[in-house]
């Protein structure tokens, strides 16, 4: 009897050790590629905390980047609830944030930048993400392909945009700036931690609600977890499907928007999408570390971030190129994609146990 | 004129044997490991690992080496996909997923390791794989068409391509004939990746003899189209890799054409391939139908 209560609560510690396993493995395995390479590990993840945690502006920082990833993590895991694989933030996140500094190439009254840059960048994401969750829904094109297209896709034409159509005439290596009307303020002078930290945790706690407590998100859920009986309860599947990637296109696309209304000095897209690459497919790790849940994607952005951040003092203290962070991201979700090895190992140990016991109780 | 247009169309044709060649490969391995019930979505990320070996080994050791370190760099990540896949019961999206970031990251961390420059690295001459003189296409798009035509040959006429077949579509059928399941799909993994390897390899010291983070730029998605296009059948992919290989020949062919550059500028003309995979995928509905046990790892009652 007392033994049926401990095992129900193991089978939940399980996921935490999951993740907990995967990114011990993420650092074991990438601290010896980089002995391999002829780096200090010890000294790369020494410099890595203290670039991320051990200092309020290396922390306000490591805040900073969690906002626009929790974001983009979310659109992975409203797509994961509705049984799709949304790897299109990447993409969506540069639209919005074309939105954000398309409206400043227009004389406008000041008070109308942000709400007309938010709804442009979202709309654009929202586009995007509508053209992936139709072709899936009624056309059953697989969304991973598409969405990969249409990051291609976006990246272009913010490319485009940004040379042609907005290049700043001061700075060509950047866009026009967002007017100062419509940039968001700091909560800590001198840090790059702005209000957008607030905003994407509001929406995240907004789409946790909307998942577990409306009719439509019921509907995403039942939908991910098997379509056919959804359907045969009456939900509209493709609806659902549809659904959960215009969810994930206002999440991506308010992810870039944020990006370049709240990040002190530039305010603006750089070269390449520099300042951009990479915030969706990071997003990716965080959902997947957060077990794909809302509220747990909020501590796993924080973990991801301080891996962006900390990557700058992993390259100044101990010159590892800063890419290798996302190296251990890719072996953390690696690790993540087996979480049978735990449950292996157990299934194993319980088989001994019972071996082991048989006797006994023969 | 029309003997100047013929010119340009052999050209054209000469240049998408080059731009079809990595997708027919990376194709003609997913082919094989998604009739096993296995599928990879990590073929971006093999093809780019694949491609920085490549790199390394023939400059070290000649094209014939770096295509073979391609060809090595898949087969590992197939048996680490494949023992996810098959062994761990894991999930093989997110192993795929996994692989893809971890190369991105693990090439440009290796660019900068290895040769001490920032995202970009170009081979000496010497390490580049030599043309078929006269014909001025690689040898290795004369692979590809063979590796094509003997893989449709093996899956479809042979035991052993039953075999892959039948674990893609009732491995618990399989198994009651003796079939060992778990090992058949873990090869095919590991063959599908291979050929992957070799589908960098060749993006790397073949085709472009360059390595960048960017290197596959979508590539292993387009292939996973193909597959899809193609209906899992080799020959067909021939086909289908021609078409999108075509639209890459295409891309790069306008940006040549003054007038077209003037009203359409280069950024936006890079989105030909990608627009066009969209619309060819959008285009073939029902018309496909996937293994009947595909992407779920198998579980003995």
């Amino acid at each position: 009897m007392g033994l049926e209560k401990i095992s129900g609560v193991f089978e939940r510690i399980i996921p935490l050790a999951d993740v907990l396993v995967a990114i011990a493995v993420g650092f074991v395995a990438s601290g010896a590629l980089m002995e391999v390479g002829g780096y200090n590990a010890l000294e790369a993840f020494r410099s890595l905390f203290e670039y991320s945690f051990l200092d309020t502006y290396y922390l306000s920082s490591t805040l900073s980047f969690a906002a626009p990833i929790m974001l983009t993590a979310l659109t992975f895991a409203v797509g994961v609830r509705a049984g799709v694989f949304n790897i299109g933030a990447e993409g969506q996140l540069y639209l919005g944030a074309l939105g954000a500094v398309l409206v400043a190439a227009f004389h406008l009254p000041g008070f109308l930048y942000f709400p007309l840059g938010l709804a442009l960048g979202v709309g654009f994401a929202v586009a995007s993400a509508a053209v992936a969750g139709i072709l899936k829904a009624k056309r059953g094109v697989n969304e991973v392909v598409s969405t990969i297209m249409l990051n291609w896709i976006a990246f272009w034409i913010v490319e485009y945009m940004r040379t042609y159509q907005i290049a700043d005439p001061h700075d060509p290596s950047k866009t026009i700036p967002v007017p100062p009307q419509a940039r968001l303020p700091l909560l800590i002078s001198g840090t790059e931690l702005s209000a957008a930290i607030i905003i994407a945790i509001a929406f995240v706690i907004a789409t946790y609600y909307i998942l577990w407590h409306t009719v439509i998100g019921y509907e995403i859920r039942a939908t991910g977890l098997n379509p056919d009986a959804a359907r045969y309860a009456g939900i509209r599947v493709d609806r659902s499907i549809l659904a959960s990637f215009i969810v994930g296109g206002v999440a991506a696309g308010l992810a870039g928007f944020l990006e370049v209304t709240g990040r002190p000095p530039h305010y603006a897209i750089t070269t390449g999408l520099s300042n951009l690459l990479g915030l969706g497919f990071d997003g990716i790790t965080v959902s997947l570390m957060g077990l794909n849940h809302p509220l747990a994607i909020i501590p796993a952005s924080i973990f991801v971030a301080a891996l962006k951040v900390g990557a700058r003092g992993m390259q100044i203290e101990a010159g590892v190129p800063l890419e290798m962070v996302k190296a251990v991201q890719g072996i953390i979700i690696i690790s993540l994609a087996a979480p049978g090895l735990i449950r292996t190992i157990q299934a194993r140990r319980r088989a001994k146990l019972v071996e082991e016991v048989k006797p006994v109780a023969g | 004129m029309p003997v100047e247009a013929l010119s340009q169309l052999a050209e054209i044709a000469r240049l998408t044997t080059f731009s079809m060649t990595p997708l027919l490969l990376a194709a003609i391995g997913e082919i094989i490991t998604e009739l096993a019930g296995v599928v990879n979505i990590g073929l971006e990320g093999i093809m780019l690992l694949a491609g920085f070996a490549a790199v390394a080994a023939a400059e070290a050791w000649g094209p014939l080496a770096g295509l073979l370190a391609g060809v090595l760099v898949g087969t590992l990540i197939g048996l680490l996909h494949g023992w996810i896949s098959v062994y761990l019961k894991g999930d093989q999206i997110i192993s795929g997923l996994g692989i893809n970031i971890f190369a991105l990251g693990f090439v440009a961390f290796g660019i900068e390791a290895l040769w001490g420059v920032r995202g970009y690295y170009t081979p000496p001459p010497e390490a580049k794989v030599p043309r078929i003189p006269g014909l001025g296409v690689s040898p290795t798009f004369i692979a590809a068409i063979v590796i094509a035509l003997v893989s449709y040959y093996v899956l479809y006429k042979t035991g052993i391509g039953l075999k892959i077949r039948a674990v893609g579509e009732k491995p618990d059928a399989a198994e009651s004939v003796g079939v060992h399941v778990e090992r058949v799909q873990l090869a095919a993994t590991v063959a599908g990746a291979a050929l992957s390897g070799l589908a960098g390899a060749f993006l790397s010291i073949d085709w472009l003899a360059a390595i960048t983070k960017e290197l596959p730029a979508g590539r292993g998605f387009i292939a996973l189209a193909i597959v899809n296009f193609a209906n899992w059948n080799p020959i067909l992919a021939l086909a289908g890799s021609g078409l999108f290989g075509f639209f890459w020949t295409l891309g790069e062919w306008v940006k040549n054409i003054g007038t077209i550059k003037a009203v359409i500028p280069i950024p936006l003309l890079n989105t030909i391939p990608y627009v066009a995979t969209l619309v060819v995928t959008a285009g073939l509905i029902g018309k496909s139908r996937p293994p009947a046990h595909i992407g779920r790892p198998y579980r003995r009652e």
